[in-house]
């Protein structure tokens, strides 16, 4: 990837940004079509293995998602959800779940290692482990809570967008896979064309909340869902219904920090101030033998 | 340069010792600390080697930090309770700033201010240190879940700045006072200096050697 393709980067004051002369004009996106998707683990086998992923070997724990849940070596994950409606219908809810690669990322925010964390300008947000510190800030910014940190190496893994495939002319690998077409790949505003057609076939066939999941809260993310229930999207194993970064977490850099900066300067002006104006504090009465006497 | 007998122990041996390792550790900490608060501080994470090796030594020596100040604690916290004298302090504080000596203060061994930084650090010590193990990566953080450690990171951060601004003041009065920093190295201060400084103090010493000399006379 051309660095001058990174528009953002994590640990970087806004005095000195990333590369900002060139005109990018075509931001990328994934669309998943959960309506579409059959749960069959194909983009999870494609992902560990175009990435060499090899992932521990769990035990079944009485439920179809396998592995249990997103890991160093698990960057996609299909999360399946038994939802019965109200009149008692039944319905398998599979998401496919993974970085949504969100336009304002919660991880580069949160992250402390200069250029550990970066945004293409395609849109991806990927990491940069060989500067990762493995401080897990990372974990803590993520609205979604994807990020992992791995005890071999004690650094942080996500999915890439396949990143590297993307960068010369090819789609993520679970797309390539997908059987069904639930999942596709393009520019952010063909995803968005497509998602329309799905969603008005969607209402016809009485899905009439079916909708697209691309949470404003982040400033939308390069990877969408269509879904049957866009107005309940916690129904698909806990997908945040309105998610933005933490208000903690921007007290924590937007707030604090130029407080403690403001407070920290004029506690040294306030010292070096108060030097200049009242001198050093010496004794003022030498030690003479008559105050040995009273001792 | 004054004659032994006119100098007044301070502090001893093992305090001085403990406060110099807590001086080297805590800057290491503090500053591979600000080195993840500040993008432009970023450099100094490499005082401890590298990045990666600051991230696995700031909680070792934030933990050895923690354990200098219990000995502080157990050392000196009966020195550092609040007494009724310290009102008279509280309520001349800009006559002390302004380096004004003509009032007897009736100062204790360590003066009201002193007390209130004592107490201050060893409340911004434990806060870092629950908040430093919640957030511990590489042993508790996956106990806890996601809004705990965000609240973890920024209690983390709002006590370690505290701290930092409280040593810078620490500092400053050190320099400032003279004789200080003397005392801190070699553990003596004048006579002159404790009565300048600790005039109720230098009245108990006094009163304590005046009662061994009629013991000894005796």
């Amino acid at each position: 990837m051309n660095l001058q393709n990174i528009i953002r980067c994590s640990a970087t004051s806004d005095l000195t940004p990333a590369p900002q002369i060139r005109d990018h004009q075509m931001e990328v996106a994934k669309l998943i079509d959960v309506t579409t998707c059959i749960g069959c683990k194909a983009c999870q086998v494609a992902c560990n293995e175009w990435n060499d992923l090899r992932g521990e070997v769990e035990e079944n724990v009485g439920v179809y998602d396998n592995p249990r849940d997103l890991a160093p070596e698990t960057w996609t994950l299909m999360r399946f959800t038994e939802h019965e409606d109200e009149s008692g219908k039944l319905e398998w809810l599979i998401r496919k779940d993974g970085c949504m690669h969100c336009e304002d990322p919660g991880c580069l925010k949160a992250c402390p290692a200069p250029g550990a964390i970066v945004q293409y300008e395609n849109g991806i947000v990927d990491f940069q482990s060989d500067h990762c510190i493995g401080c897990g800030y990372c974990v803590a910014g993520c609205p979604f809570n994807v990020p992992r940190i791995s005890k071999k190496d004690n650094r942080a893994y996500k999915c890439t967008l396949c990143s590297d495939r993307v960068s010369v002319g090819q789609e993520p690998a679970c797309v390539k896979t997908c059987p069904t077409g639930a999942i596709s790949f393009g520019s952010k505003e063909s995803m968005k064309t497509l998602a329309a057609e799905r969603v008005a076939e969607l209402n016809e066939r009485g899905f009439e909340h079916a909708g697209l999941y691309d949470p404003q809260g982040v400033g939308g993310t390069h990877v969408m869902y269509v879904l049957h229930h866009a107005d309940e999207p916690t129904l698909y194993a806990g997908l945040p219904k309105e998610p933005q970064i933490s208000p903690v977490v921007e007290g924590w850099k937007d707030v604090l920090k130029p407080v403690a900066a403001v407070a920290t300067v004029a506690a040294v002006a306030g010292m070096v101030a108060h030097f200049v104006g009242v001198g050093p504090n010496n004794v003022e009465e030498e030690d003479t033998s008559e105050t040995d006497k009273t001792v | 340069m004054a004659k032994k007998k006119d100098l007044i122990l301070r502090t001893k041996f093992a305090e001085r010792l403990c406060h110099w390792f807590l001086v080297i550790c805590f800057f290491f900490t503090a500053t591979s600390g600000l080195s993840w608060f500040y993008p432009s501080l970023s450099w100094m994470s490499n005082l401890l080697g590298s990045p990666q090796l600051a991230r696995i030594l700031h909680p070792f020596l934030g933990i050895v930090v923690f354990l200098a100040l219990c000995f502080m604690l157990v050392k000196f916290a009966k020195y550092n309770l609040f007494a009724k004298t310290d009102l008279l302090w509280f309520r001349s504080v800009t006559g002390v700033i302004a380096n004004k000596h003509d009032e007897k203060l009736q100062i204790g061994k360590y003066n009201a201010g002193q007390k209130v930084l004592f107490w201050l650090i060893m409340t911004a010590i434990v806060v870092l240190l629950v908040s430093g193990l919640i957030m511990w990566r590489a042993y508790f953080a996956h106990l806890f879940p996601i809004p705990v450690l965000r609240l973890a990171i920024l209690a983390h951060a709002m006590a370690g700045i505290g701290l930092i601004l409280l040593i810078l003041g620490h500092i400053y009065l050190a320099i400032w006072v003279r004789g200080s920093i003397t005392g801190m190295v070699t553990g003596y201060v004048s006579r002159a200096w404790v009565r300048q400084h600790h005039d109720r103090w230098y009245d108990e010493l006094a009163a304590k050697d005046a009662a061994q000399k009629v013991d000894s006379k005796a």
